[in-house]
């Protein structure tokens, strides 16, 4: 059981720390695309500058993506051996495709890009940037079929003792991913989007290179407009799929113990200590049921019938995820959703108005709110996750009989202190030179190489 | 031909690819703190490989993603059983991966200073850690009649498994050597060549030591008998042959004989396995072989129709990124990116 406990441990710290990163780079790789495509178009040098200097963030925190990414591919096998060889027929297929599609393109042609600026032409330069946005995407649209087989297992059967693919096709078109991926899209635009305008505002504040920080932030604003409202609407149709897919994950999300109906949403509900009752919930009659059906009639099963209802399908267990982590999981996802539209539109107003590079406290607020995005992205996929419990494959591979039999709970506890600690220094770093870089500003106009990389000859030699 | 056959033998072309290609970054990574002797000098070292190495790391991800993809089994045993390794491998390409990004982006010596060794000290590890699975994958390894395996880490540290990490070791720094005496100019070039120069003959003796050991540590002489056939005679020749290429400076060709020695080292060794992919050392008929550890005849089909349509692609534009960055690096220093 200890295996098997820090075993999900490991998995959800490594999974949500490589979360940090991937989100960005997915949005940041188009809205810094486009700025070298707009430069290209124009000749205009100050999107030149934009490029290098959002390119230098995106670059920092690419690096990080990939490294926590080559640890993910590795713990299937290495802590849920048992999961690999009962599922490996399906689940393989979309991680090994991910790696042929998309790993090659993203690394290769970042590697063009960043050292062949005086090697390209500058659009065969900007199409490469392009192809690591495109690459970027497509792996996450892979690792998303991954996940979402899953969430909701389609085209297999079980046959020889596992399970094996009957259909590719329905592997790769499960109705999961028409939801997940531009929920996860999109908020990768949103992430990128609050990035470029924390930043931005941050030095129109001093103004700072306010030409520059002017293109940027209106850029991001678009952006952030668009995207956040797409990201709550696809939200929404998301969870009406899940409420037929997973009762229980919605249950859980609005602390339901007893089915309702018409069911009622939780303004703030308190549940007893051990979780599995209620003793205080302020709720609004009838809005649940406007949420997961677009209407004012509906049942929503409430956790404890939905516990009989699996006991009585899979035997005795527990089946019912941590309420606590997922209604509150599911608040800030939602809130912090609600906030950012909030933001994204009002800062849409001044822009329009071009008053924001002159709103001191627009532009302060807009400058922290570059953290909100991390906190949904965490809370949407600890939601998504911890709801699945207690299934690694939903009703098909339970989590104990998914974890590794040969790996010791000792060697479980090394690996997971390692990570801690590698993974610690690493945000560390990053978050330095992030903030580091981030601060600095574009380098300067007459000369290409950023503060920090002075010429070594300033440096002096070092043995 | 079968499928099953032909997934052996691309995920052999894969691992083939990363120790060709990865080898000579990890070399190059080995020998950074020695022959740069001043920061313009290890920036050019970095510079060689700048553009490459992660586009050469992912023929490792690819190689591990396509056994789980073609043998889930394969790919669960060995990722399992060999936990604290892989865990080691995967600190170490960590390390040295943010090493590349992160160096450049402050000037304070000491931070510098610090991620050179990094990346010394990941190229070196991670070299190692490979040779170390790729012996013990050919040596045998106790593996239960469940496919579980029932070894400990210190099984994975024997004396052969040792040398083929040793073995690994001095192979990549000339690969490393010889790639940089290719890509740089002047001083540099001139002290990568004669460390490749002075690496060459050791690394020939410790080869041929590896090799027949190979013949006491595995099956090789009971399934090929004493002549070894002409893969590893091969890499023998062409390992000769560097000492050639190196004495009439024809570096290219210096590093293309490393190159070919790597494969048919790696050929050897996949040779040796087959039809097996990891062999138990507990009872032959307990070993996994291609058909016991494979996805269904349907998943084969899929990924062959896949990897035939997208491998010639990543191929294409992966040389085409070689041939982008021909030329040497020069030592001026504000034409570094890195």
């Amino acid at each position: 059981m200890a295996v098997l406990f820090l075993s999900r441990l490991q998995f959800a710290a490594t999974t949500v720390y490589h979360f940090f990163f991937v989100p960005l780079t997915l949005g940041l790789s188009l809205l810094v695309a486009l700025m070298e495509t707009l430069y290209v178009r124009s000749g205009n040098e100050v999107y030149k500058r934009m490029t290098k200097f959002w390119g230098k963030l995106f670059v920092i925190n690419f690096a990080m993506g990939v490294v926590t990414g080559i640890v993910q591919e590795f713990q299937f096998g290495m802590n849920w051996s048992e999961y690999s060889r009962y599922v490996g027929d399906i689940f393989g297929a979309p991680l090994a495709i991910e790696a042929l599609l998309a790993f090659f393109l993203e690394s290769t042609f970042l590697g063009v890009w960043l050292f062949g600026w005086d090697k390209l032409s500058k659009g065969a330069h900007a199409a490469a940037f392009w192809l690591v946005a495109i690459g970027s995407n497509i792996s996450a649209l892979w690792i998303l079929i991954a996940n979402s087989f899953m969430q909701q297992p389609l085209g297999y059967v079980i046959e020889n003792g596992r399970a094996q693919m009957t259909s590719f096709f329905e592997v790769i078109f499960n109705p999961n991913i028409f939801y997940m991926f531009p929920h996860v899209f999109f908020s990768g635009l949103v992430t990128a989007s609050f990035f470029v305008i924390g930043i931005s505002a941050y030095h129109l504040l001093r103004k700072n290179e306010v030409d520059l920080f002017r293109r940027s932030i209106q850029q991001a604003v678009v952006f952030a407009a668009i995207s956040t409202v797409v990201v709550a609407i696809n939200g929404h149709s998301q969870a009406q799929h899940m409420v037929e897919m997973q009762p229980m994950k919605m249950a859980a999300a609005e602390a339901l113990w007893e089915t309702e109906e018409p069911a009622s949403f939780s303004l703030i509900t308190v549940g007893s200590l051990n979780g599995d009752s209620e003793v205080f919930s302020l709720r609004i009659p009838r809005l649940l049921c406007l949420m997961a059906y677009n209407q004012f009639e509906c049942k929503i099963k409430g956790m404890n019938e939905l516990q009989a209802e699996f006991e009585a399908l899979s035997g005795p267990g527990d089946y019912t995820p941590p309420p606590v982590i997922i209604y509150w999981t599911f608040r800030v996802m939602v809130g912090l959703g609600f906030l950012m539209i909030g933001l994204a539109l009002y800062a849409l107003f001044l822009m329009m108005g071009d008053m924001l590079p002159t709103r001191p406290l627009a532009l302060k607020i807009l400058q922290w709110a570059l953290l909100l995005p991390y906190l949904a992205n965490t809370a949407g996929w600890l939601l998504t996750e911890v709801g699945r419990f207690p299934w690694v494959v939903y009703g098909l591979v339970a989590l104990e009989d998914g974890v590794s039999t040969t790996v010791s709970a000792g060697m479980v506890a090394v690996s997971l202190i390692g990570y801690v600690l590698i993974y610690g220094v690493l945000m560390a770093a990053t978050v330095y030179l992030l903030m580091k870089y981030a601060k600095a500003g574009p380098a300067p106009v007459h000369e290409t190489i950023p503060a920090g990389e002075e010429l070594p000859s300033l440096v002096g030699a070092q043995d | 031909m079968d499928l099953n056959t032909l997934w052996f033998i691309l995920i052999a072309v894969l691992y083939i690819g990363f120790f060709v290609l990865e080898g000579f970054d990890f070399g190059v990574g080995m020998l950074l703190p020695f022959l740069g002797k001043d920061d313009t000098q290890r920036r050019m070292v970095i510079n060689t490989i700048g553009p490459h190495w992660d586009g050469n790391e992912v023929w490792l991800l690819t190689a591990g993603g396509a056994t789980f993809a073609a043998f889930p089994e394969w790919y669960a045993t060995m990722f399992s059983g060999f936990y604290l390794p892989l865990f080691l491998l995967l600190a170490a390409l960590i390390f040295r991966g943010v090493a590349f990004e992160f160096r450049s982006k402050d000037d304070n010596p000491k931070w510098r200073n610090f991620w050179d060794w990094t990346i010394f000290a990941g190229s070196l590890v991670a070299a190692l850690l490979l040779g170390v699975a790729f012996a013990n994958l050919v040596h045998g390894v106790p593996i239960d009649a469940e496919k579980n395996y029932v070894g400990g880490f210190f099984n994975l540290l024997n004396p052969y498994a040792l040398l083929g990490g040793v073995s690994t070791i001095v192979v990549f720094l000339l690969h490393g050597a010889l790639f940089l005496s290719m890509k740089t100019t002047g001083e540099l070039a001139e002290r990568a060549k004669n460390t490749a120069r002075r690496l060459w003959l050791p690394v020939v003796v410790i080869l041929i030591v590896f090799l027949v050991a190979t013949y006491f540590a595995t099956d090789l002489l009971a399934r090929l008998g004493v002549n070894p056939g002409l893969i590893p005679l091969v890499g023998i020749v062409a390992l000769v042959l560097v000492g050639y290429f190196l004495r009439k400076a024809r570096l290219g060709w210096a590093f293309a004989m490393t190159s070919v020695a790597i494969a048919f080292a790696l050929m050897t060794m996949f040779r040796i396995l087959y039809p097996r992919v990891m062999i138990s050392s507990l009872n032959p008929d307990w070993s996994l072989t291609i058909y016991n550890a494979s996805s269904s005849p349907y998943t084969l089909t899929v990924m062959t129709v896949v990897a035939l349509i997208f491998v010639p692609i990543v191929l294409i534009y992966q040389g085409w990124s070689y041939w982008v960055f021909r030329k040497r690096i020069e030592s001026k220093s504000d034409a570094l990116t890195y």
